[in-house]
């Protein structure tokens, strides 16, 4: 059997106006153009988009799993963020 | 240091949350993954075969277009999962020679053959009923590309399972040679359905381990019973019987007994030796093959394109 190893790409599909473009999985193709038509057949078959995209999947620059501390752990310790950080009196309704 | 690891590893699983593509995991269950998620893809995908073979001869329009929609979205679950399965770093047409050289399994059910329009039938309301059955719990599994493809896999399920009963009820309901013939798909494909779930407990090697990495929620008898115990009063409503002479409902449990499952039919199955397994796997490759043309075409087309932007880029600049 010979063997294809046509590029990856990553689909980003967008349900509908007003939503953003959501990440639904990935497929193989040839190029761009049959990227979009077979993204078209195996992830719209129900009316789940009206836009999509297909970037290929090593132009992705992706944060490392070991680096998650480093990110995210600063936001940890930050809870005067969160609205919910302020007690104010009840008389204050809706704030 | 790697033993500190696994220990995380598993107690991460444990508490019910999410592996990820690029995290850590031991070999084992990635390679676990690898066989389960590729062997769910190729079953999909030859799954499509013994269905295939009566799109030309369906019924009516509707039949033929209800039946071209689900053969489709079967084509679709192999793709999802071929994809989740590449996250795990396979290539996906290694994996697909595995499955045109033999190497790999599919589920052993796509080995029989549909001979009437009643199997078709059958085929939606047990075969994806069972498959449903397995699949639903695989939306809570631990590899998260896996848990997401299932989750839409599960959504697009229901109508082929739906679309089988109907056809078995309209049968059933139907003149007496209609009848005759959807009790017979019943007769040939219940005790291969139930054979679905795979061995019985006590002889499950693998299952501990899926179970304790959340891959596996549910024992093979555990979801056997359940398939049982809601298919008995389905065949029951739409009068046909179920092909076990042993069946019985037990008051106390709760649930039906069944009686005893040919063990060594599903070895021989597996081992290559059921009634389409040769016939399965030829028209996987001649697909292939003939396909040949059409992906060397498609490649020379984006070859071109390719060239033909890159000229016009120089040219404006
Ligand atoms: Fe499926
Ligand atoms: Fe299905």
């Amino acid at each position: 059997m010979e063997k294809q190893h046509w590029p990856l790409w990553e689909i980003f599909i967008r349900s509908r106006q007003g939503l953003s473009h959501r990440h639904v999985g990935s497929l193989h193709a040839a190029d761009a153009e049959m990227a979009i038509e077979n993204a078209r057949d195996v992830y719209t078959r129900r009316q789940e988009g009206v836009s999509i995209w297909a970037i290929p999947a090593t132009e992705i620059t992706a944060s490392s799993p070991d680096e998650k501390d480093v990110l995210f752990d600063p936001a940890d310790d930050k809870v005067y963020r969160h609205p919910t950080f302020y007690d104010l009196p009840d008389e204050v309704k809706n704030m | 240091m790697e033993m500190d690891l696994l220990q995380r590893f598993e107690a991460y699983v444990a508490s019910e949350k999410k592996i990820e593509p690029k995290d850590w995991m031991p070999d084992a269950y990635r390679k676990t993954l690898i066989r389960q998620i590729s062997q769910h893809a190729h079953s999909e995908i030859v799954g499509m075969l013994p269905e295939g073979n009566w799109i030309s001869r369906a019924p009516s329009l509707k039949r033929k277009a209800i039946l071209m929609a689900k053969v489709q979205d079967e084509a679709g679950h192999g793709l999802y999962l071929y994809s989740a399965c590449e996250t795990l770093g396979v290539q996906r047409d290694d994996t697909i020679a595995d499955l045109h050289s033999g190497k790999a399994k599919y589920s052993s059910i796509f080995n029989y053959p549909t001979l009437t329009w009643a199997d078709i039938g059958a085929v939606g309301w047990l075969v994806d009923g069972a498959a449903i059955m397995n699949q639903v719990p695989l939306c809570k599994c631990s590899y998260g590309p896996y848990a997401r493809a299932m989750v839409r896999v599960c959504k697009e399920e229901s109508f082929h399972q739906r679309q089988g009963f109907q056809i078995m009820m309209t049968l059933a309901q139907g003149t007496e040679e209609q009848k005759a013939m959807a009790q017979d798909a019943l007769n040939r494909w219940w005790w291969p359905s139930i054979m679905m779930f795979g061995p019985p407990d006590d002889n499950s090697p693998n299952s501990a381990q899926s179970m304790a990495w959340n891959i596996k929620r549910f024992s093979n008898d555990e979801l056997r019973q359940k398939f049982i115990d809601l298919t008995v009063p389905q065949a029951e409503l739409i009068g046909l019987t179920i092909p076990d002479a042993d069946l019985k409902w037990n008051e106390e449990t709760g649930h039906y007994e069944h009686g005893p499952i040919d063990w060594d039919e599903f070895n021989r199955v597996i081992a290559g030796h059921g009634p389409c397994n040769k016939e399965r796997l030829d028209a996987r490759n001649k697909a292939w093959d003939d396909g040949a043309w059409v992906r060397e075409a498609a490649g020379a087309h984006a070859e071109k394109r390719a060239a033909r932007k890159a000229a016009a880029n120089t040219a404006a600049a």
